[in-house]
């Protein structure tokens, strides 16, 4: 168990799920507990098949654990602005429509709903494109989209499922510092799954590394790095030594 | 080649096609014609195109054309509504629920299997000769197609998106509205389809059975009196109207899946 912490905004309780495979049950998390605080950013970070979108869909309330539980500080769920593995945006939406897409969903006016994704577009860099179908879309920009449409309605929790996993080293780059200001600029808790260490550690304020499959926390990371973060900072002796003890427990 | 160059060469393509259809379409009236005039076929077993076509100009002057064209209209229209509704509901129903699928499913393939031409006698006898049978025949007939495709349509939403919409916490209708819908609307398109080419077939069985107006009504009377010219211009017009409708679904279907590949290319 993690040492209990002044502001949770969720406590995740020995999340345990077994998904039915026809012999015995496919074990995907045993044991997961972990607690995120309000505003904290925390990546989850472990090997292909650990769980680690399963545990986001857990978290979104998409799936029900088999044991445990969690609980949100607010008790209701929160507001959620997820990004998934895929980008997948309505074909039958324009890009501008499908950044819309939760404003309608609560209920905005399409005018008004327009003005709020037009600046998400120009913080994505997709102006001009507004108006394209997904099908025109390069994968890094149908996953910028994607980002977009979940900052959109201004979420209390993010969960971003290897966001930048399709973008190019460039672009990613740039989308790590947009991330960090609208996290520093709006005050989200966000959790987000990587395969990037140097992701992790540039974005996020603790890391939680899972196991092998059934996924456990094998180490709970505080990234103790000065923010604002730079660039320079990933060439430091502090941060070598935080990746390598990343690399250690992922092995 | 530039796309530019190659957007023209299928404009010229598209252009040429649509000319060769006409060419054709002149040819095969030519044939008609010199197969009237040369067959040494009695005009009760063979008119000519201009028979048919006097023929033609005499049933619009008098009325007598559009008040059957009309009464088949009405059948067909009324039907195709009926038969799509019901099919919409039931099948949204039976997208989402197993068992009623595995249920009714029995009934549902068995009544497929009845041809309705054989039945259509049996319905006209319980109805009457009115406009009713007729709706109920065409209904049926339009009734599986769409029912089937808008099962398959709903059944075919990916999964992710409904991942995507419960995360927004989308309620059912929105999730229907936002998603259901225009997710099965092209499967839903290709069952519309069909129905809409068999609603007429349909409407003209019933008529042929027992009627008292309508296009498969003209074509008995003038079968009777040996109008052949008449049985001619009713088949044109039948087939006229089922082009028509083929045509409207075809255009909303372009309406609504402008976002498909294949249908903003064209
Ligand atoms: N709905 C499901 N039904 C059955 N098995 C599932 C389901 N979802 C996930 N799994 C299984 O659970 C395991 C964990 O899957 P998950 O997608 O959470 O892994 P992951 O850590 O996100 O992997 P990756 O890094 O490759 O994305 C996998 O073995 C997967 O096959
Ligand atoms: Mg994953």
């Amino acid at each position: 168990m993690p040492a209990s912490s002044p502001n949770p905004i969720l406590v995740a309780d020995k999340l345990t799920i077994t998904f039915p495979d026809g012999n015995g049950g496919l074990h995907a998390l045993n044991d997961v507990s972990f607690h995120v605080q309000v505003r904290e950013f925390v990546a989850v970070l472990g090997p292909s098949g650990s769980g680690k979108s399963t545990l986001l869909r857990i978290i979104a309330g998409l799936i029900a654990p088999t044991h445990g539980n969690y609980t949100f500080a607010s008790g209701q769920s929160p507001r959620i602005g997820m990004v998934f593995q895929q980008a997948n945006l309505m074909p039958w939406r324009t890009v501008i429509q499908n950044i819309m897409l939760p404003l309608e969903l609560q209920g905005m006016n399409a005018a008004e709903a327009r003005t709020h994704a037009q600046d998400l577009i120009e913080l994505v860099g997709l102006q001009g494109f507004e108006d394209n179908w997904p099908r025109d879309l390069s994968g890094g920009m149908a996953q910028r989209v994607a980002i977009a449409r979940a900052l959109i309605h201004d979420p209390d929790l993010l969960l971003l499922d290897e966001p930048f996993g399709s973008l190019d080293a460039l672009t990613r780059e740039r989308m790590w510092m947009e991330l960090s200001r609208i996290w520093q600029a709006r005050r989200k808790t966000v959790i987000m799954v990587t395969h990037s260490i140097e992701e992790a550690l540039f974005l996020s304020d603790r890391v939680l590394v899972l196991t092998q499959r059934p996924g456990n926390v094998k180490l709970d990371l505080k990234v103790d790095l000065p923010r604002p973060r730079k660039d320079e900072m990933r060439y430091t002796a502090h941060f070598g030594k935080l990746a390598g003890k990343l690399k250690d427990a992922i092995g | 080649m530039d796309s530019n160059s190659l957007l023209k060469l299928r404009q010229t393509y598209n252009r040429t096609r649509r000319w060769l259809g006409l060419v054709s379409l002149a040819a095969g009236l030519l044939a008609w014609w010199l197969a009237a005039l040369y067959g040494g076929l009695p005009a009760f077993i063979l008119p000519s195109p201009s028979d048919v076509w006097t023929r033609f100009l005499r049933a619009l002057v008098s009325g007598e054309l559009a008040r059957h064209t009309g009464a088949t209209l009405l059948e067909v229209l009324l039907g195709l509504f009926f038969g799509t509704t019901f099919a919409i509901i039931l099948g949204y129903i039976l997208a989402k629920s197993r068992v009623l699928e595995q249920i009714l499913s029995p009934y549902l393939v068995a009544s497929q299997a009845v041809p309705l031409v054989a039945i259509a006698p049996l319905l006209v006898l319980w109805f009457g000769p009115g406009i009713f049978s007729k709706i109920l025949i065409v209904g049926l007939i339009v009734f599986f197609p769409v029912l089937v495709n808008t099962v398959f349509g709903i059944r075919a939403v990916p999964p992710a998106y409904y991942d995507l919409m419960r995360s927004l916490r989308a309620s059912r209708r929105q999730i229907l509205h936002h998603l259901e819908i225009p997710a099965a609307l092209p499967i839903f398109f290709g069952g519309l389809r069909i129905g809409a080419t068999l609603s007429v077939i349909g409407a003209v069985v019933g008529e042929l059975v027992g009627a008292n107006t309508g296009l498969g009504v003209l074509i008995n009377i003038s079968r009777g009196t040996f109008d052949t010219p008449m049985v001619f211009v009713a088949v044109f017009t039948l087939i006229v109207l089922a082009l028509c409708l083929y045509g409207i679904v075809a255009w909303m279907e372009r309406k609504f899946l402008i976002w498909q590949e294949h249908i903003s290319n064209n």
